[in-house]
């Protein structure tokens, strides 16, 4: 049971921060489907750290170091779409797209190369193993393994709610996502606005990417990218309809549905029904498939979304 | 000459070929510096070694390449047919990567568990990729869900459907589905005597002419039909459509099952030429859908444009094992043609830049001749 109670607050930890991420983006216009690939290049970032800070330095320089340079990761990454999306008005569907593709690929060469040049040669494999450090972000209270991130995730979780309801900068950013004209017209440059989101968004989902690797295991391929969780969490944000404080109640309930394939071999009246593991990994995309058609009836989607702001059009 | 030179370049269909020139040449010259990166020493040779493919093994060999290729060019024909296709009505069909999945489920257990013959296999996987797209087109039209979201998690759904499917007709001994030829050779695709151009390889099937037949359909159909303005027109403008009378939601249905349709075909005319059985441990969606998407662009968004940018994305693809895997990684391929798809995103701003060029240049003839013209008044 604990081991469940674990497993949903990481996994929906993964999923807020990343779909917060999507939010930003989305509230200031942009489509960001190239979130899966964001985390992929975020947790590429952070196992780095881990692989190579020592263990000496101590948990706290440990946690802040790896939360640093994936979210700077994901941030960087995250300029690709931001270019082409708003400088270039390029369709920010197919930029989505082909970030996904080129993270997973360019994460794969770069561990195979580092892991090539290191070996000489015998070692071929895209894994990053990051066992000796991973314990220093865990706090274990009783049977309990807490997780430093998750309270990286809850301060994330307020400080979007802030920053989108309570700040002058949020509503920028929300009437970008809504009415670029008319937010040009009473002077808030567009662009930057649109450009806040999206790095936001490459922030978020460069530190949900590593939440999401070091969850459990301690040696990561990057061939696999990360298993359509950035995917899932675009279908947090939408039904928690682009608000962070519902995107953080939909983590909880698509982070447990995706617990349950993980750990319902321990209960033993799931085991009883013998139901294929699977269906288990199915689960939270049917139910999010279900979900979504339920709630896009009345689409609460920013209206602006996925449209290239172009000045001379106002 | 001149003049000729320029009238080339007004033409939209020479542009678009312009300007995937660009985006393969920018792929190849990242893909290159990420390679001097890794190790400068090889750097070149295994740029070329990508390029060349199939064309650095000598005589026999190079022709049995060559036909695999072509079998690999096939289905990626098919899930770029499949993209395009819906692409020109107005939805991204992400999707195309699951209805790939479930048209490999489907044939290959037809042709694994009842051991039915090819024609039969082909066309259930049909039916099950139509199938998927029909759900993504009704969760669009009665349930407003944009195709992209629904495609994606219909994408991870057919996955673990179809590992799960298969997994009753797997190898004991693999995780690799049983072979076709040993269990049930019936559903091999007939070859017509097309393997003995390539050097006797097996898997050199009518799959081939089929897929470039399929090509050609599409574009009349999109191009040449009633059916087909009617569904180009409700793409660009849902409302005008329905004002129109054309039954829109029932075109938006019919486009995502025949995008459906195709990319299942596509699985088929991979998995029934029996060039490799279907692994049933991968995690992740099979990439052959996404590169349609690649193929799709590439292609200028064209059904014609598509045979060649698929065979082009795929001879890359097969480049990517030429590296010396001492130092490099195969990777390096999708590596590029993730590039190259990237670099496509631009195409629209690319063809902008070339007319406004051209745009210009004209304006300034214009200014130029009503100087002369002015000129000549005065005299």
């Amino acid at each position: 049971m604990t081991l469940l109670i674990q497993y949903t607050l990481i996994f929906a930890s993964v999923l807020m921060l990343v779909a917060l991420g999507g939010c930003f983006a989305e509230r200031s216009g942009v489509i960001n489907i190239g979130l899966e690939g964001i985390m992929v290049i975020g947790a590429l970032g952070g196992a780095l750290v881990l692989k190579f800070l020592p263990a000496s330095v101590g948990a706290p320089v440990m946690v802040l170091a790896t939360v640093v340079v994936s979210a700077l990761f994901g941030l960087i990454f995250s300029l690709l779409l931001a270019v082409a999306a708003i400088n270039f008005k390029a369709d920010q569907t197919i930029t989505g797209t082909a970030m996904n593709m080129l993270a997973t690929a360019a994460a794969t060469v770069a561990v195979k190369a580092m892991n090539t040049a290191a070996s000489g040669g015998n070692d071929v494999s895209s894994d990053i193993a990051y066992t000796h450090t991973k314990d220093l972000l865990l706090v274990r209270i009783g049977g309990f393994e807490f997780n430093w991130f998750m309270v990286v995730a809850v301060l994330c979780l307020i400080a979007a709610y802030v920053a989108l309801y309570k700040t002058r900068f949020g509503l920028r950013l929300r009437a970008c996502g809504e009415h670029p004209q008319a937010a040009d017209s009473v002077g808030i440059n567009v662009y930057k606005m649109r450009y806040a989101g999206v790095l936001i968004s490459g922030l978020l989902g460069g530190l949900g990417g590593i939440v999401y690797i070091t969850a459990g295991v301690s040696v990561w391929k990057f061939e696999n990218g990360v298993a359509g969780f950035g995917f899932l969490a675009l279908a947090v944000m939408i039904f928690g309809a682009w608000h962070p404080l519902k995107i953080a109640l939909a983590a909880l309930l698509f982070g447990f549905c995706r617990a349950l394939g993980n750990v319902y071999s321990g209960f033993g009246f799931l085991l009883a029904m013998n139901i294929p593991s699977v269906v288990y990994n199915m689960l939270p995309y049917i139910i999010s498939l279900i979900v979504l058609a339920f709630t896009s009836k009345k689409s609460r989607a920013p209206k602006a979304e996925g449209i290239p702001y172009d000045k001379g059009s106002r | 000459m001149n003049k000729k030179h320029e009238s080339l370049l007004r033409r939209d269909s020479v542009q678009t070929l312009l300007a995937s020139l660009v985006c393969v040449l920018g792929g190849l010259i990242v893909g290159y510096l990420v390679l001097l990166i890794i190790e400068p020493s090889g750097a070149f040779e295994a740029i070329v070694a990508v390029m060349k493919s199939f064309l650095r093994y000598p005589g026999a060999l190079k022709m049995k390449y060559f036909g695999q290729v072509l079998v690999r060019t096939a289905p990626l024909l098919m899930c770029a047919l499949s993209v395009l296709f819906a692409y020109k009505v107005g939805m991204f069909n992400i999707g195309a990567a699951g209805q790939y999945c479930a048209g490999a489920c489907a044939a290959l257990y037809a042709a694994l568990a009842w051991h039915l013959p090819w024609y039969v296999c082909l066309i259930l996987g049909m039916a099950a990729g139509a199938l998927l797209g029909m759900l993504a087109g009704l969760l669009r039209t009665l349930f407003n869900v944009n195709v992209v979201i629904s495609g994606i998690m219909l994408n991870w759904i057919t996955l673990y459907l179809t590992n799960l499917v298969l997994g009753t007709v797997k190898s004991p001994s693999s995780p690799f589905t049983k072979s076709l030829q040993s269990t049930n050779p019936g559903a091999l695709m007939p070859s017509l005597g097309l393997g003995k151009l390539f050097n006797n390889e097996k898997s050199v099937t009518i799959a081939i002419p089929l897929a470039v037949i399929m090509a050609i359909v599409v574009w009349v159909v999109l191009n040449k039909t009633k059916f087909g303005y009617e569904l180009k027109a409700t793409g660009s403008n849902y409302n005008a459509a329905r004002y129109c009378g054309m039954k829109e939601n029932r075109n938006i249905i019919l486009t995502m099952v025949i995008a459906g349709a195709l990319a299942g075909l596509g699985a088929g005319l991979l998995y029934l030429t029996g060039i490799e059985d279907w692994e049933t441990t991968i995690s992740s969606v099979p990439g052959m859908g996404f590169n349609g998407i690649a193929v799709a662009f590439l292609g200028g968004l064209s059904p014609i444009g598509s045979i060649l940018s698929a065979f082009f994305i795929q001879y890359i693809t097969t480049g990517g094992g030429n590296v010396d895997l001492q130092v490099y990684c195969s990777q390096i391929s999708s590596l590029i043609s993730a590039l190259i798809i990237y670099l496509c995103a631009f195409v629209a701003f690319f063809k902008f830049f070339i007319q406004t060029r051209l745009r210009k240049a004209d304006e300034r003839k214009a200014a130029k001749a009503a100087q002369i013209q002015e000129g000549g008044e005065e005299k």
